[in-house]
């Protein structure tokens, strides 16, 4: 085992350089920097992400998955727009791509949709990336028949796992459920197809994790990814602020977990409060700093970009 | 039986998939920010050496598969079987033609090579890398023409054929790379 650390001296520069540049742009843009606890006694309740344990004298707390919650209980509490650069942990989340723990920029923009917070995201990583993009919008609907012949409003599960069997060969799909097909579809094939920085928005409403529902169609929620070729950078949304319309959502959550044979976790009922006593409308994003290093420096391995991964 | 779960997967691992012995040549973890965790695993089956794309849900689970392999020296074929034995037990595995398939145009006797044993059985073998055979048959040797680079085909004491250049005669020895079926040198006696 090596002591050295993997990135290289003139990576780590790149990403302090990064820094600079993430808070001069907000800075600019009369956002407060703020800093909330990694640790927690709540986590997240989503059932497709694992939170790691940690204890102190006898009281049971998580490693954060994300900062939202508590950036959540600021902008309740009248923070104004903020954002913050802070490390999260995922239990078993490791390859290529993926670290157990590793860095998020999340940023919350008072007033804005997530179109507006798509708009400022580009500028963002124009000045990140010191050049000029070309930037995609493309709804999940679209994009997906465009890849993949499917049309989420029409199909069925039957066609659906067909279909995901076709796309992606042995797999047997007989034991996924729609999302879980609509997942596969999306990284195996998807987006491998997709080129340059590429916005895909409007996810259905069974992925609408804290989205709010679009008025407009009910059928999909104002969230948006942002992918770089084929790789995930960043997850926004226009934020629910419907306190009763998140505790469904945590309870739903609660019953996928436990279909699924996994841990259930009480709801963050101080969220739950900091909603209930009222929080701006505004806009929400988490970009991976890790990944979005990755293509910066052109790396393969999000491993390269860290000084000492897991 | 062990068994292994999706985060244990790593290139080599012996594991039953459909009922058959296999190898795990990749491992990649798929997953989107909030979607299902998937293992996308590219893998050899040990018997029939065909290499396929398998999806896996993370945190499955596959049965280990019982499989070693292990330096043998060949003996022998009695038509049916290829017999193989190890060194030093002296123990013999008889191997037949699916275990072989087109091994057997590179196994001389006495060569060590390594046989894939699945709860016991052979059920594939390896030849070396290189192997020394001689020519039983090809055209006559032109004398003078090592500059030409012009090929013929030659056939070893195995029954393989391989091209090999235009000075070689029947009874010289060649080193072939079993791997590609390619003639490297001449070997002197």
């Amino acid at each position: 085992m090596g002591w050295r650390p993997t990135a290289t001296i003139e990576s780590l520069r790149h990403r302090a350089r990064i820094y600079r540049r993430i808070r001069a742009f907000f800075e600019a843009r009369e956002f407060l920097e703020v800093d909330t606890p990694l640790l927690s006694g709540t986590t997240n309740t989503d059932a497709q992400i694992a939170s790691m344990r940690a204890h102190n004298q006898g009281q049971e707390l998580y490693l954060q998955t994300s900062p939202e919650f508590a950036m959540k209980r600021l902008l309740a509490a009248g923070s104004g727009s903020i954002y913050q650069i802070c490390h999260a942990f995922r239990e078993a989340e490791k390859g290529r791509r993926h670290q157990p723990e590793f860095t998020l920029l999340e940023w919350y923009r008072i007033g804005y949709d997530y179109h507006a917070l798509m708009d400022q995201m580009e500028n963002l990583i124009d000045l990140l990336s010191e050049r000029t993009n070309s930037f995609q919008r493309r709804s999940y609907r679209n994009i997906l028949i465009e890849h993949t012949d499917v049309d989420i409003n029409s199909i069925q599960l039957p066609a659906l796992r067909t279909r995901t069997r076709e796309l992606v060969p042995g797999t047997d799909t007989s034991t996924l459920d729609f999302d879980q097909c609509l997942d596969l579809l999306i990284s195996m094939v998807v987006s491998p197809g997709l080129q340059g920085y590429v916005f895909v928005y409007d996810y259905p409403v069974s992925q609408a994790a804290l989205a709010r529902v679009s008025a407009i169609n009910p059928k999909v929620a104002e969230r948006f990814e942002l992918f770089y070729n084929d790789l995930e950078l960043a997850n926004g949304f226009s934020e629910l602020i419907d306190a009763k319309q998140q505790r469904r959502r945590f309870e739903m959550d609660n019953s996928r977990r436990q279909s699924k044979g996994l841990p259930q976790y009480p709801v963050d009922e101080q969220l739950l409060a900091a909603l209930e006593s009222g929080m701006p409308e505004c806009a929400g994003v988490a970009l991976g700093l890790d990944r979005l290093l990755m293509v910066l420096q052109g790396l393969d391995c999000i491993d390269q970009t860290l000084s000492f991964p897991h | 039986m062990a068994s292994f779960s999706t985060n244990e997967f790593r290139s080599g691992l012996k594991v039953m998939i459909d009922g058959d012995p296999c190898a795990i040549i990749e491992n990649e973890f798929v997953k989107p920010g909030k979607g299902q965790a998937f293992n996308r695993v590219k893998i050899r089956n040990l018997k029939t050496g065909r290499v396929l794309d398998k999806t896996f849900k993370s945190g499955e689970s596959l049965d280990a598969a019982d499989v070693i392999n292990i330096d043998m020296q060949y003996l022998y074929s009695d038509g049916e079987f290829w017999h193989f034995m190890v060194p030093d037990s002296f123990e013999q595995h008889a191997a037949d033609a699916n275990a072989v398939a087109d091994s057997y145009l590179w196994l001389k006797a006495q060569d060590s090579c390594e046989v894939t044993l699945y709860n016991g059985n052979p059920i594939a073998i390896t030849p070396p890398n290189f192997v020394e055979l001689e020519v039983s048959d090809t055209d006559p040797g032109l004398k003078g023409d090592t500059a030409q680079g012009g090929t013929k085909p030659a056939t070893l004491e195995t029954g393989a054929v391989v091209k090999v250049p235009l000075f070689l005669e029947i009874g010289e020895v060649v080193r072939v790379d079993t791997r590609s079926g390619e003639y490297m040198s001449r070997v002197k006696k």
